[in-house]
């Protein structure tokens, strides 16, 4: 950055316009379209003359100090809205629950029945659904992004990169209910008939792949998933990895390093907090994701450890019951789910953006 | 210090193919990995086009969805609703995005309270959609006692707003300071220097961040679930239920008629070509334009 031009900003009809020389005003009486590069040189000069064009412009817009604190305040408020949506949202949510947090309190989150009937409710299988597909998709997608992050960077020929990035760019842009359409009419049946028996052969003994596999379930909402928050951590973690400085893979190579252990020794090591960070990004993605995890889970409130069998998560359950919902307790508590999940999600973004930014900005501060 | 171990020429050798074989691994686990991970793309955009090209007919344009058991019909009306609501999102959301993003720009450099704004809005980016849904029910649905496009328009606006912010601040951040400052030198005040200069020169970038924005809530449909609430009629009146193409695909999609499955398609493929088009364009402009996206 130059000069801190904001000395300047705040009165600009103080600044000295001596009167100017011929030459220099030449150019400024054609000033109407503002043509900045060249008047910069022109201010330089600051040559006198005592009327000008300039100064009679200035003295009409006398009003430029009202416009300015107008305008500035316009955007400061525009800046402040951002706080007022959060306290909006955090207000409107406390306020339409609070029925339900006086019923049930913190048992609320602890709670195993779900049963608007009798007015009881419990939200600990929505989060177990939650968590456990959330976390299941993470495991699938990250070393699916890391490497292909790796490829893209270090690996990829020149001429197939743009076309790849712009691909994996693409399925972040494939909308949540087209990804549950594809969920239900051909990813269903996929993981009913082709890849339920071999998951369950195989893997049947610790009890996570139990038939009956109807194909809509939490292995399939985590399949799901994985390929909906793959985007965001790929392009993250590449950003993080594109910030480790040169010189540091230059010195990995220059002591004879084969391409992995450069990649694993100058890049990896030094983006780990990053990466760590875009992780933690597509965690809080998978845990908000709505349409396509209820077009798929099964929506059924229980805690098994077979994951072939129907969930539910807290997204879900608002999802589908909120516009059935009946009765003010009914419907407070569906708001509570929702507060509980903004709550979550903020803080799990608000760690996610701390480490990212630790990264980036450290490299490149420390690249110069 | 101890002296560096002396190997045998064996085990150097050894260790040399084993690195050697290491990295060979790691780079055929990459390569076969960007392969997976292109497999599911390539088969949801070919299996869309394939059933969204054979469903597609001029009455899905034209028409409103008919009764269950009758044939044909379209989503004329969701069409138009999801432009209904898009266009308010964006007369509320991008305004408000472009004037935070010009603080964070252009007032608030490497101060307290635009580091706390950028930081805001980059978490409220990640909150799920449904809660923006959630929050605009509460503010305006439950006050007013009815489903309405406008309290769509305000939960899709307020996904907006961070996005836009973010990008219109990296855009103007591009702006080098001597050009504002040469303006600032003419004695032009501020705002002028602001809307003529800075955001002019960023004005192709400042675009592509809300046509990304745009293409971003155009697909969403847990915001809308209990805003818009959806509607099998026209309707251009703000303050009714309106339908939304999104929608019309979620409800579609889990019903149990094959024609309705069939009209799914068609929406899911119209959708989809919308967001193609504008992120396409998006990252045409992105190349060409004056400024290149943010480094």
């Amino acid at each position: 950055m130059g000069s801190n031009p904001r000395s300047l900003m705040n009165e600009p009809e103080t600044i000295p316009l001596s009167p100017l020389s011929p030459e220099a005003r030449a150019p400024l009486a054609a000033l109407k379209p503002i043509v900045v590069q060249q008047a910069a040189g022109v201010v330089a000069v600051a040559a006198p003359a005592p009327s000008s064009v300039i100064r009679d412009f200035l003295q009409a817009k006398s009003s430029g100090r009202v416009a300015d604190g107008a305008f500035a305040s316009v955007m400061v408020v525009c800046a402040l809205s951002i706080f007022a949506i959060v306290l909006l949202i955090v207000f409107v949510l406390v306020s339409k629950s609070r029925l339900s947090i006086h019923a049930f309190g913190w048992k609320f989150f602890a709670g195993q029945v779900w049963d608007p009937v009798s007015g009881d409710f419990g939200a600990l299988p929505f989060i177990y659904g939650t968590v456990v597909s959330s976390i299941l998709a993470v495991i699938m997608a990250v070393p699916l992004a890391l490497a292909v992050s790796i490829f893209l960077l270090d690996i990829c020929p020149k001429f197939l990169r743009g076309p790849i990035s712009f691909l994996t760019e693409l399925l972040a842009a494939i909308p949540s209910v087209v990804y549950g359409l594809w969920g239900i009419f051909v990813l269903v049946p996929i993981i009913r008939d082709q890849v339920g028996p071999v998951l369950e052969k195989y893997l049947g003994w610790t009890g996570l792949f139990v038939e009956p596999n109807f194909g809509v379930g939490m292995f399939t909402a985590s399949v799901i998933l994985a390929i909906m928050i793959f985007p965001v951590i790929s392009s993250i973690s590449r950003d993080v990895m594109r910030a480790v400085p040169v010189n540091q893979r230059e010195a990995a190579l220059a002591l004879g390093a084969t391409r992995w252990e450069m990649l694993r020794i100058g890049v990896l090591r030094n983006a780990r907090m990053g990466i760590i960070g875009s992780v933690i990004l597509g965690l809080g993605r998978a845990l908000g994701e709505t349409m396509a995890v209820t077009m798929v889970i099964g929506n059924h409130p229980d805690i098994v450890k077979n994951l072939f069998a129907p969930g539910y998560t807290l997204a879900s359950v608002i999802a589908n019951e909120f516009t059935e919902a009946t009765g003010d307790l009914y419907l407070s508590a569906l708001i509570e789910i929702g507060l509980a999940l903004f709550i979550v999600t903020i803080v799990v973004n608000a760690i996610a953006r701390l480490l990212v930014w630790a990264v980036i900005r450290g490299n490149t501060a420390r690249a110069h | 210090m101890s002296p560096l171990p002396i190997r045998s020429r064996h085990v150097e050798r050894f260790l040399t193919l084993r690195r050697s074989a290491t990295n060979h691994l790691v780079t055929g686990l990459a390569v076969i990995s960007t392969i997976v991970v292109l497999v599911p793309l390539i088969a949801i955009l070919g299996y869309l086009i394939y059933k969204g090209a054979s469903s597609l007919n001029l009455a899905f344009f034209t028409h409103v969805p008919v009764p269950v058991g009758e044939t044909g019909g379209g989503m004329a009306n969701a069409i138009a609703g999801s432009s209904v609501i898009l266009g308010l999102a964006s007369l509320l959301g991008i305004p408000l995005g472009i004037g935070a993003g010009v603080y964070l720009a252009e007032y608030a450099r490497g101060t307290w309270l635009g580091a706390g704004v950028r930081f805001t809005a980059d978490v409220l980016n990640g909150v799920p959609s449904i809660v923006m849904g959630l929050a605009a029910y509460a503010l305006i649905v439950a006050k007013q006692q009815h489903f309405s496009a406008l309290a769509g328009g305000v939960a899709l606006a307020i996904m907006m707003v961070p996005t836009v912010a973010r990008t219109t601040e990296e855009m103007l951040a591009t702006v080098p300071n001597p050009v504002r400052e040469a303006a600032l030198g003419l004695g032009i005040p501020k705002w002028r220097t602001v809307l003529s200069v800075s955001l002019r020169t960023a004005s192709p970038g400042i675009i592509t961040g809300c046509m990304l924005a745009f293409a971003r809530v155009a697909g969403e449909t847990a915001p809308l679930l209990f805003t818009a609430f959806g509607n099998q009629f026209w309707n251009f009146n703000v303050n009714q239920p309106i339908a939304a193409l999104p929608l019309q695909i979620y409800i579609y999609a889990l019903s149990p008629y094959d024609e309705w499955h069939r009209l799914a398609w068609a929406g899911a493929l119209v959708l989809m070509v919308l967001i193609m088009v504008s992120v396409t364009l998006v990252r045409i402009f992105a190349n060409r334009g004056v400024l290149k996206g943010g480094d």
